[in-house]
């Protein structure tokens, strides 16, 4: 069941309005305007074990992506298709406010709105992962772990998880004698495009990019928006528990196509050079 | 999602006969659940929801209740029944999920602040499900709130919209959802022009985009005034007709 929840982060009423303060001159409290995103960082095949694997850091939030590449019955209803399986979890040593368990719906939340934009952009070609049809596929599982936590990790685990792809190596599988045998070869796995997901949040009337945990614990309502590397829109989801008036959502959907782009270039940069 | 086949025929019309800009057929009756303090059912095309509320009520656990406002809790839930192959009753993610956003769609309709240490729960429970049921839901769940005399500032409206066969559509069904191009569920309150709930999949250029969300929330303004009507036939028999000075 869905309940409303005190924020877990405290943020003093002195230090709220000088965030307020700063805010309505187009600053924030860490020196960033409030259209500017944090720094980031990707670091490619950080786990020689997985197939593909990423590490993320976008400000001082940080998360691991790793992909295992297996075979298996493709899901029902999707029997030509390969599947994908994107998951997340805020481990325990993320930040003093997570406690280990089942996942929260936040958690649940955060792995759907990351899915969501890998998989309505067709990002992988699914059609072309199938070994026998409607009996062995190839399952990618992209995993997700989130090692600290400080604010918008919508964005910084799909940023992973897209590094974690373009990184990937996909095993090559072979029927032979109707059983699976693992040929030992990789190749690329069938990529299409690049989403690229913007969160943005809503405090007073102003809108901030990539908001910190602080930011985050006085926002009123937050908005993803997946785009693809034509620049359409693949996904959104509008998150807490504020509303957006009609022009918040369009000047949003704008700078997520703007914002979109100069990340997708940076990802695409650094993915190229340690890849 | 990749479509395979023409879902709007030369004529206009859709796979349930509808023109683009149609709604299904919607009808909300109110105060449906004897025990509960408001209740409502919509029936939304095939939708059919029921949705209860109870409080404002004490809170149990104890230590959820909020000091300076009510703790509002919200439960989506689909029977096992109302789905093509038999639903699993224990909540799935995407129930999580969809509890998650209807919770954050109703609340700023209410005004929270005016039953502090309370609790208001909304159960939402979907008897047949066609495409849509979170709009409905929300919808259906907005009413019974109103039924069960919280304090409102608006009522939620939501309404869906999607590309079929690339056209924009208003309100698309179970079919068109699992084989159109895309799908954006928005819940909006008409009366403050706020817009609370949005969600998208599936591939929308930036003309669609912003045509598909227009379209919504026209789909929102027309849910509106069933919604309207629901509350006048309950509280004012008859006399159906909503006066301007509501607004």
């Amino acid at each position: 069941m869905s309940a409303s929840k005190r924020s877990t982060i405290i943020v003093e009423h002195l230090r709220r309005q000088q965030m307020w303060d700063l805010i309505a001159v187009g600053k924030r409290l860490q020196g960033r305007t409030i259209d500017e995103m944090r720094p980031l960082e990707v670091e490619l095949n950080v786990i020689k074990k997985a197939n593909g694997s990423a590490k993320v850091k976008l400000g001082d939030t940080e998360v691991v992506a790793g992909i295992k590449v297996e075979t298996g019955e493709p899901f029902e209803g999707l029997e030509n298709k390969g599947a994908l399986i994107i998951s997340a979890e805020v481990l325990p040593i993320a930040s003093p406010h997570v406690e280990p368990g089942p996942p929260d719906e936040d958690t649940i939340e955060l792995a759907r709105v990351v899915d969501r934009g890998i998989r309505e952009s067709e990002m992988i070609d699914l059609d072309k992962l199938v070994l026998v049809p409607g009996k062995v596929v190839y399952t990618i599982f992209v995993d997700c772990s989130i090692i600290n936590t400080d604010g918008n990790l919508l964005d910084a685990t799909s940023y992973a998880v897209v590094s974690a792809l373009l990184s990937c190596k996909l095993p090559i599988f072979e029927i032979q004698d109707g059983k699976v045998v693992d040929t030992g070869k990789t190749r690329d796995p069938p990529l299409t495009t690049i989403p690229v997901s913007i969160t943005q949040v809503r405090i007073g009337n102003a809108i901030l990019l990539d908001p910190t945990a602080e930011e985050e614990a006085c926002m009123d309502a937050r908005i993803t928006i997946t785009t693809n590397s034509e620049s359409s829109y693949a996904a959104t989801q509008k998150g807490y528990t504020g509303s957006f008036t009609i022009d918040q959502i369009k000047k949003a959907a704008e700078i997520a196509r703007i914002k979109g782009e100069q990340v997708r270039a940076k990802l695409q940069e650094l993915t190229n050079k340690n890849g | 999602m990749s479509q395979t086949r023409s879902l709007i025929d030369k004529q206009g019309k859709r796979t349930d006969g509808r023109t683009v800009g149609q709604l299904r057929e919607v009808k909300i009756s109110v105060g449906v659940v004897k025990n509960a303090d408001g209740s409502a059912y919509i029936e939304f095309g095939k939708n059919k929801i029921i949705v209860a509320v109870y409080g404002p009520r004490e809170v149990h656990p104890k230590h959820m209740a909020q000091p300076d406002r009510c703790v509002l809790r919200c439960r989506y839930h689909m029977s096992p029944f109302s789905t093509d192959t038999r639903k699993n009753p224990a909540p799935s993610r995407r129930e999580v999920e969809i509890s998650k956003v209807m919770r954050e769609a109703l609340e700023p309709a209410l005004m929270l602040e005016d039953y502090p240490r309370a609790a208001i729960d909304v159960y939402v429970e979907v008897l047949q499900a066609d495409g849509g049921s979170r709009c409905a839901g929300i919808s259906a769940a907005s009413v019974a709130l109103a039924d069960a005399g919280i304090n409102m500032r608006d009522l939620v409206a939501a309404c869906a919209a999607g590309k079929v066969d690339d056209k924009i559509v208003l309100d698309i069904n179970d079919t068109e959802d699992k084989e159109g191009g895309a799908d954006m569920p928005v819940a909006y309150m008409p009366h403050l022009d706020e817009v609370t709930l949005l969600q998208l999949d599936g591939v929308l250029t930036r003309d669609q985009f912003n045509q598909c969300f227009d379209t919504a929330v026209e789909g929102c303004k027309m849910v509106y005034e069933i919604q309207k009507q629901a509350l006048m036939q309950k509280y004012f028999g008859n006399e159906t007709e909503v006066k301007e000075e509501i607004q």
